[in-house]
């Protein structure tokens, strides 16, 4: 009997597999069609890149206002629309709506979802009740929302196919992050950094909800599906217990490692790319070791969710510089080899550039002048500290001590770079990074967890780097020499995600609420319109009825609102110093609208 | 105007009706180390030369640990939690303590503001008295938008409330 069930089992299994690939496939394919933008960042590869080329640097300066959308929501509104075929479909923040709206029939609303939550999710969000997007795969459109749920919904009606809790938010845990479809099962991360949570990226069935997989960022080998033997770091097997001997006790179970941000995906080696977050609490002393795998880049396989590689980038963080943000894929050229590449932007202020088979670092340098945590990271292979950051003592807020001000670290704990994702041109083979420009006073002191209760132990105060009054740039980065190519300066952090177009032109949004239009090769600002809200959303393209059309969403908030609403100050100035600092609450106010923009018709 | 646009709408949709603000915040007495106004109610000392008193001091780092994530740096707001340094212009002390113990809910039609019970929390609730120091302080402009660069001395007292408090815990 056993054994018929299981032949059963494998038979079912084996067509399960073909036609999961195929569908796996038909999205990889619909990835490819510039026409639509159908997974979060327009590629597996998040790219951020389309081929569309009708809106070029010539005539960007003509861009017009389509059509706009208003989302009904006041709060930060992160990520993007997604567009499948004809259909467009716009998210928000909590309360988490959904909207299908038909490109073909004057952007009416064919179905809108809007989920029944209980509010007190709201406060166990650390900063925002922010959502960075839905995914899409076999006629689904997959959403996380706020109080976890993650739920399926039939993008021709709206209606719920299944519903999956992915997290406990009375622990802490929350929804933030955009799920990704790979062949037959759809992954999503988890927040809660700030509360304690042992976080996690889990895999569940595309048809049923079922979960098929869950690796935890931190615990023991079996939890973290790491093979001691097969999962390497740096070129070396891990080894047992790479997790657990790096925690004093049981403090892995409240450590943090959230993963929050962006993952990407290379189909021919089945890789699946994301990071963890920072170690809770922000209080190093209270957390002696390295506390892997937090402030880590993995590399998993995307069927089983074993772990192929890892990179501690921050190992001990001392400064919450989160490791969530997403991981590039590109093939190019280092020292006249075809490598395929890894590139990330780290919150620590270091571009990183890895060999994504292997997960040999290649790069590994500031994306801002003004970093001074660090002096570098060590690239010598036979060094004992090969990999690491080396941390100066001054700027160590472990080594200074609880109830020590540590002043003037660079970057501040937003990082030179959040989770607004960069773009990459294979044009131009440049990668564009909105960054942030801030420098931060830390302290740490003891604090005691209570579950479902903000963990933090740190105070801090951030502000421009010192005889500075932007506190933001957009910069081209050269991911293979580590190198800034040109940066233009912004009043304010950038917050939005880029988009990079064949038409030689990048697009990013400003906190002030502009979608500004910059050449790709120079940085040259060509074009500029002031949207209503500030703008924390990523920037779209697509085509319909054979016009190219840039869409984003406005909505000020999310870290940016709290950090920068009311202006920041400058110690070193003493009161009064307002000026370069002014508040963003003088240029904008909340509302959460997509504004569509095209070439005028002819 | 954000600001603004989320005091009005706490103010509108909230229920709660706070009846008096916390009267004048000049210090009269002080008992080991903390100090009080003419009601009671405790309050800060700013000496001429800037020097605050423990608890502004202590109430400023709780604050930017636990309260600044949603109400923004030195109380001035966000763009989805009010200004506690106006707040507190119309809560008396035990208002206060009331909403940082047990929480309030302004649920409107274009967004939704809640705050948690932190009751439970000792990282504030063993510090309910220092972060209403900080804010009153705050509120009239007797401390400014940074870290008061110079303190009295933590008091015994201060010590032995916070092992008390955090300890039993």
């Amino acid at each position: 009997m056993r054994k018929l069930l299981a032949a059963t089992c494998l038979g079912a299994m084996a067509t399960f597999a073909v036609s999961a690939a195929n569908a796996n496939d038909a999205l990889d394919k619909m990835s490819q069609d510039p026409k639509g933008w159908v997974m979060p960042a327009g590629d597996y590869a998040n790219t951020r890149y389309s081929k569309l080329n009708q809106i070029t640097a010539a005539n960007v300066g003509k861009l017009q206002v389509a059509w706009t959308f208003s989302t009904g929501v006041l709060r930060g509104h992160e990520g993007g629309p997604l567009i499948v075929g004809n259909m467009m479909y716009v998210h928000t923040p909590f309360p988490n709506k959904v909207y299908a709206l038909d490109l073909n029939d004057e952007n009416k609303i064919v179905w809108k979802y809007e989920p029944k939550q209980d509010p007190n999710v709201i406060p166990v969000m650390c900063c925002d009740t922010v959502n960075r997007g839905v995914a899409y795969g076999d006629g689904m459109i997959f959403l996380h929302q706020a109080d976890t749920t993650l739920v399926a919904l039939d993008a021709k009606t709206g209606k719920v196919a299944w519903q999956a809790k992915n997290g406990d938010p009375s622990k802490g845990s929350t929804g933030t992050s955009a799920p990704l479809v790979i062949k037959d099962k759809v992954l999503i991360g988890i927040s809660g950094g700030e509360f304690g949570v042992q976080c996690h990226v889990t895999a569940y069935d595309m048809k049923t909800g079922k979960q098929a997989w869950r690796a935890f960022s931190e615990g023991p080998d079996d939890q973290i599906m790491f093979d001691p033997e097969k999962t390497m770091a740096l070129g070396k097997p891990v080894g047992k217990d790479s997790s657990l001997k790096t925690w004093q006790g049981d403090q892995w179970k409240i450590g943090g490692g959230c993963t929050w941000g962006w993952m990407s995906y290379d189909p021919a080696l089945n890789m699946v790319y994301y990071g963890s977050g920072n170690p809770s609490t922000w209080n190093p002393k209270q957390r002696p070791g390295d506390n892997k795998w937090s402030m880590t880049i993995f590399a998993r396989d995307a069927d089983t969710g074993m772990a192929k590689w890892v990179y501690q980038m921050t190992p001990h963080d001392e400064w919450d510089y989160d490791g969530v943000n997403e991981m590039i894929l590109s093939d190019q050229q280092i020292g006249g080899a075809a490598r395929k590449l890894l590139t990330h932007f780290d919150r620590n202020g270091l571009g990183y550039t890895l060999d994504r088979v292997s997960g040999e670092l290649l790069v590994a340098d500031k994306f801002d002048p003004k970093v001074n945590w660090t002096s570098g990271v060590d690239m010598d292979k036979n060094s004992p500290t090969y990999g690491r950051p080396k941390v100066l003592d001054q700027y160590s807020t472990d080594k200074q001590g609880e109830d020590h001000n540590n002043k003037g670290i660079c970057p501040a704990a937003l990082g030179t770079k959040d989770e607004q994702p960069a773009a990459y041109s294979p044009d131009t083979q440049l990668f564009y990074v909105p960054t942030n420009h801030v420098c931060m006073d830390y302290e740490p002191f003891k604090v005691s967890y209570t579950a479902g209760q903000p963990y933090v132990g740190a105070t801090l105060s951030m502000y421009p780097p010192p005889g500075e009054t932007h506190m933001g740039n957009f910069i081209a980065w050269d991911g293979k020499t580590g190198k800034i190519v040109w940066s233009n300066k912004e009043q304010f952090s950038v917050w939005s995600g880029a988009l990079a177009t064949a038409g030689g032109v990048v697009f990013y949004g400003t906190l002030e609420g502009y979608l500004k239009a910059v050449d790709a090769k120079t940085g040259k600002e060509l074009y500029k319109f002031k949207t209503p809200s500030g703008i924390i959303g990523n920037v779209t393209t697509y085509e319909n009825g054979g016009r190219q059309y840039v869409a984003v969403l406005s909505g000020v908030g999310g870290w940016a609102g709290i950090g920068l609403a009311a202006g920041l100050t400058d110690p070193t100035a003493g009161l009064g110093a307002v000026g370069g600092y002014a508040a963003l609450s003088n240029y904008t106010a909340l509302g959460g609208t997509l504004t569509v923009f095209a070439l005028p018709q002819q | 105007m954000i600001r603004f646009v989320v005091v009005a709408m706490a103010v509108v949709t909230s229920g709660i009706a706070f009846a008096d603000g916390p009267g004048d915040p000049t210090a009269v007495k002080s008992e080991d180390g903390k100090y009080f106004d003419k009601d009671g109610d405790p309050t800060f000392k700013v000496a001429p030369d800037g020097t605050v008193d423990w608890y502004t001091y202590s109430g400023y780092r709780r604050y930017h640990s636990d309260c600044h994530v949603c109400h923004g740096p030195d109380g001035e707001g966000s763009t989805y939690a009010p200004a506690l340094k106006n707040s507190v212009k119309n809560m008396n002390y035990g208002d206060f303590l009331a909403v940082v113990a047990s929480g309030r809910k302004n649920v409107g039609t274009a967004q939704d503001n809640v705050m948690p019970a932190f009751g439970d929390n000792p990282n504030v609730a063993c510090y309910m008295d220092d972060l209403y120091i900080y804010l009153r302080a705050r509120s009239v402009d007797a401390v400014g938008r940074v870290r008061p660069a110079k303190h009295e001395d933590k008091p015994p007292a201060a010590q032995q409330a916070e092992d008390s408090c955090m300890g039993k815990r």
